[in-house]
């Protein structure tokens, strides 16, 4: 009984802190100081034209590595925990004619969705992120439909390392060639609005993708396998 | 907007409401993806602007006078971020309580006394 009245006074606490937060809440009307600058200098600065992928990839890019790496540990503490039941192999039942027949169909369009959307991921509402949990979810329906693991692990760790591998050497490779760590303008920054264009971002984005996705599917692998 | 802040505290309170009360780990862990969500939701409405569109520069918008058109990029971004690392640890959290599952074969919290005082 009085654990439950602790909680609850925990609860109305919290309720107090966020009043003010509710009741004070200001709409703004304009941007932000920093927001002013990107947007301004934005276009002209990365030649992006989705301002959102020009702060996280050039602007804030070293967060973003910071954030490939978060997901790094993440899946590296997953294998870790789930990596002891290798031995044992279970007889899984055979999936259903529907669903075998269904990701043959939707297998091949679901991963050229997700490389669509990093590709693009400059130009319109997407990026490596969005691509790689895309493609993680196409092989999640191929995990789903062939009851045998039919992954093939070397090039699953040989994407994931090659890709992260990539993106810190391009970074790098800025502080030679251009301004500073991570900096896009080691490529020409092209026509404004083309596929082409905004220096290294597409590269970097894909880097992205790829390097998410292998390891989302790592995640799923070894949920799967335990 | 000031309802849509609303709401996303509402979520966070049910959130840390389920993870207060609820015994069921799944359900604890579905309390935390709550509160990630509600952060998410307070975080767009802080960068929202009343009658503008996405930041995205494309013909729809005039490069020009982008400053009054585009909504605020910045809590995108972190939103973006907040997101994917959300995930990692959700899905960190589901395989903490598949192994807990293994030890003890019980959802219930409450057989998992090692670490009270």
């Amino acid at each position: 009984m009085g654990k439950r009245i602790l909680i609850w006074i925990i609860l109305a606490l919290f309720i107090y802190i966020s009043l003010p937060f509710i009741s004070d809440f200001i709409p703004s009307h304009e941007l932000s100081y920093v927001s002013q600058k990107y947007v301004t200098d934005g276009p002209k600065e990365v030649g992006a034209q989705n301002l959102v992928t020009a702060i996280i990839v050039t602007y804030r890019g070293l967060d973003t590595l910071g954030e490939v790496v978060v997901l790094f540990i993440a899946t590296a503490g997953i294998g870790f925990l789930l990596s002891r039941s290798r031995g044992k192999k279970k007889k899984r039942r055979e999936s259903s004619i529907i669903l075998q027949t269904g990701t043959k169909i939707l297998f091949p369009l679901i991963i050229m969705f997700g490389i669509y959307v990093f590709i693009n991921g400059h130009l319109t509402p997407g990026g490596g992120f969005q691509g790689g949990v895309v493609i993680a979810s196409g092989i999640l329906i191929l995990l789903l439909a062939l009851p045998d693991n039919p992954l093939h692990e070397f090039l699953l760790s040989f994407t994931e390392s090659i890709s992260g591998f990539a993106y810190v050497l391009i970074g790098a490779l800025g502080l030679v060639v251009a301004a500073g760590f991570l900096d896009n303008k080691i490529l020409p920054l092209g026509k404004f609005g083309q596929l082409f264009s905004a220096g290294a971002i597409p590269i970097i984005y894909s880097l992205i993708g790829l390097k998410v996705g292998a390891e989302l599917v790592n995640i799923l692998k070894h949920l799967k396998n335990d | 907007m000031k309802i849509i802040t609303g709401l996303g505290f509402i979520l966070i309170f049910i959130g840390i409401w389920a993870m207060l009360t609820r015994k069921n780990m799944i359900k604890i862990v579905i309390g935390f993806s709550l509160i990630d969500t509600g952060i998410h939701i307070i975080m767009v409405s802080i960068g929202y602007i009343k009658g503008r569109t996405a930041p995205i520069l494309n013909s729809a918008v005039d490069k020009a006078r982008a400053l009054t058109e585009v909504v605020d990029p910045v809590p995108s971004v972190l939103v973006l971020t907040a997101i994917v690392i959300g995930l990692a640890v959700t899905a960190l959290l589901l395989v903490y309580v598949v192994k807990l599952y293994k030890y003890k074969k019980s959802m219930n919290i409450d057989d998992y006394g090692e670490l009270k005082w």
